[in-house]
């Protein structure tokens, strides 16, 4: 016997999108009148029922071509974009929709977490939501009462058992979820950014027990996320999805460095302006450089950003102040920082002026970089040139102690803190 | 299911048809557990709870007793007019209330079709099982009624659950059909009360289905539900009560035309639910 647990060759879906569609569903009244509108076309035109009378209709291949093999134990991650199919992936392998073409074998139960408490009634109690989540989760009666007092003991809702769960505070209602999620034992498991959701608690709890469900009980877990910390994390394998199809495989930190310079290579991000202005200092360019040099817009917290400008002075001032200031994705200002030009050798012409962000200083996500050049004005400064969210640099999680609790705002900067702990 | 743990389990387009059958029975508990909610949640937070199960039935019989029976004065084929009208109540109330609850049953559980694999059957199979329960409960009053009016059925009461049955299929048909429909085209939520409303009248509920011309009965038994009260009646009242028995072979054959095509209709579209729903 093969220890492949999942096989999947040559899988495609097909979705049929409609353009300019309001509603997620049809009506009949639109079925009807489309029906009698190419009717009507037909016997003015006696052309055959041609393809054009339903121009609002696409095909969309949503994954194509794609094979691939896991073995007993293996956790598999599953990144890309939105929209790269791997939600559809998930859906298939779990068969909630058929594929179009190609088939999966599959050796053993399969589970799908594809969202925490799904199934839940809130007019049922704890006691029945139990019995309930678990029969939808697959799990039978006799299997259910077995461990009906672990699930309790592990959500730790004893004395709230007998209360309808809409009275549950939204703690307790993801404890008891995940606590019935957790008991179930399948051979398989798909994970699909439940991390996402729930406290920091939950999900530390959610990961941990992934990793043990693999490691200890040696059964397979396929993994989507888009937290690469939570993935480097659990996952040894990765598969990477880029527009339906399989774009990279292997050992998972390769396919994520893959994934990364593959995003950045495609909207690399760099700021130029007409280098022919009449002001006196300007910025004619800017860009996010990683530590080879190489032009980019990700990085890894671990990473350096170097910030690389280019001025051009017609008329050199002096005490001239360039600096910059960061804002995160919430328009929070990180910090400002600026340096006074004077230093520079030769005061005409271009001058190329680099910034080096240490590492381990911003937190994961998305900054937006705003640029100035400012000249001595009285007392103050004031600015002579402005370029607003010139750049934007993404910083993403590579492994950081707080990557269990990547979407949630804990802070804008990492610090390391000088710890001591006396008794 | 452990039994079935260690097999490979293949996936593809139009794989799913083999496997259906054997799925439903493998999903058998979760049909239980979605029956059971079903039930349990049917009457929470109300205050007289299960009550409304005998409530409503047994109103409907009063105001048609009163209407029919007294007002109209319409014949009872010699049974107390109460009795008459609640052996058709007992059948169409199930039919009408399977038929609301299946076809919005799927939507309401959408967010179970689109994150987890099961029979999609399931859903309207267990909204029907709840329906009955009702029907059971409500069967209550035609004992109470019986006892009362000392009203002695005949032998024919044990083909009784033969035209449940009869009942059962009818509203799995229809419901399936209209579940169906109704995740693609929502318009059927508007039709269903519609159907309901209007059946209650052009179903010989309030009144024997002895009293339509002779002429158009035939046409009257296109109506399936014709069949399922006729036999109802026929089984309970027993007496002069007659079956018009090329009418009860047209409304049985509608209704299994309707379980076949339904589950089949079912059946086609159910691999799309989860992307339109």
């Amino acid at each position: 016997m093969s220890d492949i647990v999942i096989k999947v060759e040559n899988l495609g879906k097909k979705y049929l999108i409609r353009h300019q569609q309001r509603e997620r569903y049809t009506a009949l009244r639109d079925v009807l009148a489309n029906k009698f509108k190419s009717f009507g076309k037909r016997l003015v035109s006696l052309q055959p029922h041609s393809s054009d009378l339903q121009p609002s209709r696409e095909e969309f291949w949503a994954l194509k071509d794609v094979s691939f093999e896991v073995k007993q134990g293996d956790r598999i991650g599953i990144i890309g974009r939105n929209g790269a199919g791997k939600t559809t992936l998930l859906k298939l392998l779990s068969r909630i929709t058929e594929p179009t073409t190609g088939r999966i074998f599959i050796k053993g139960r399969v589970a799908s977490l594809l969202e925490v408490g799904t199934g839940f009634h809130p007019e049922l109690t704890g006691r029945e939501n139990i019995f309930l989540n678990g029969a939808i989760l697959g799990m039978s009666k006799a299997e259910i009462k077995r461990k009906f007092d672990e699930i309790v003991d592990f959500a730790e809702i004893e004395k709230f058992l007998d209360t309808p769960v809409k009275r549950y505070s939204s703690g307790m209602y993801v404890r008891l979820a995940f606590a019935v999620a957790a008991h179930l034992e399948p051979e398989i498991l798909l994970v699909d950014e439940v991390l996402a959701v729930g406290d920091a608690q939950f999900q530390k709890k959610c990961l941990g027990k992934m990793e043990d469900v693999s490691t200890k009980e040696g059964r397979t877990v396929i993994f989507v996320s888009h937290n690469m910390g939570a993935i480097t994390q659990l996952c040894s394998r990765s598969l990477l999805l880029n527009k339906g199809n399989i774009a990279k495989e292997g050992d998972t930190k390769k396919v994520i460095d893959y994934y990364l310079n593959e995003a950045s290579s495609e909207n690399y991000n760099r700021y130029t302006a007409d280098t022919n202005s009449e002001k006196d200092i300007f910025i004619t360019k800017a860009q996010a450089l990683n530590c080879e040099g190489k032009l980019t817009s990700f990085f890894t917290h671990k990473d350096q950003i170097a910030i690389a400008i280019t001025c051009k002075i017609n008329r050199w001032i002096p005490k001239t102040l360039l600096g910059f200031f960061v804002k995160d994705q919430r328009g929070r200002k990180v910090f400002t920082t600026n340096v006074e030009l004077d230093t520079a050798e030769h005061k005409a012409g271009e001058m190329f002026i680099t910034a080096k962000i240490p590492s381990n200083i911003l937190v994961p996500g998305q900054y937006m970089f705003t640029f100035a050049i400012s000249v001595p004005h009285f007392i103050y400064h004031s600015a002579v040139d402005l370029v607003e969210d010139a750049l934007t640099v993404t910083v993403i999680d590579g492994g950081s102690k707080f990557s269990m609790y990547e979407g949630l705002d804990y802070g804008c900067v990492f610090v390391d803190c000088e710890w001591n702990i006396n008794n | 299911m452990s039994d079935l743990s260690q097999k490979e389990l293949i996936i593809e387009a139009g794989r799913t048809e083999a496997q259906y059958w054997r799925d439903l029975y493998r999903y058998r508990e979760l049909f239980y557990f979605l029956s059971w909610r079903d039930i349990l949640v049917r009457y929470k937070q109300t205050v007289i709870g299960i009550a409304w199960a005998v409530i409503r039935p047994f109103l409907t019989m009063v105001v048609f007793t009163i209407v029919f029976g007294k007002l109209a004065k319409l014949p009872s084929e010699g049974a107390p007019y109460p009795i008459l009208v609640f052996s058709a109540v007992l059948p169409w109330q199930f039919f009408a209330n399977a038929l609301s609850e299946t076809s919005n049953s799927l939507i309401g559980n959408a967010n179970l079709i689109s994150k987890i694999y099961f029979p999609r059957l399931i859903i309207p199979a267990s909204s029907v099982i709840t329906s009955f329960v009702d029907f059971l409960i409500s069967g209550i009053i035609l004992v109470a009624l019986i006892i009362w009016y000392q009203f002695v059925p005949g032998w024919r009461v044990v083909t009784l659950p033969f035209f449940v049955a009869i009942a059962f299929a009818a509203s799995i048909g229809c419901g399936l059909w209209l579940a169906a429909l109704n995740v693609k085209y929502r318009d059927f939520r508007y039709i269903i009360p519609f159907i309901v409303q209007f059946g209650l009248f052009i179903s010989p509920v309030g009144f024997s289905s002895s009293i339509v011309p002779a002429k158009w009965r035939l046409l009257y038994s296109l109506n399936p539900m014709v069949g399922v009260i006729d036999g109802f009646r026929w089984a309970i009242i027993g007496g002069e009560t007659l079956i018009y028995w090329p009418g009860f072979v047209l409304s049985f054959s509608l209704v299994m035309l309707l379980l076949v095509t339904g589950i089949r209709y079912f059946r086609k579209t159910e691999k799309t639910f989860a992307d339109v729903i």
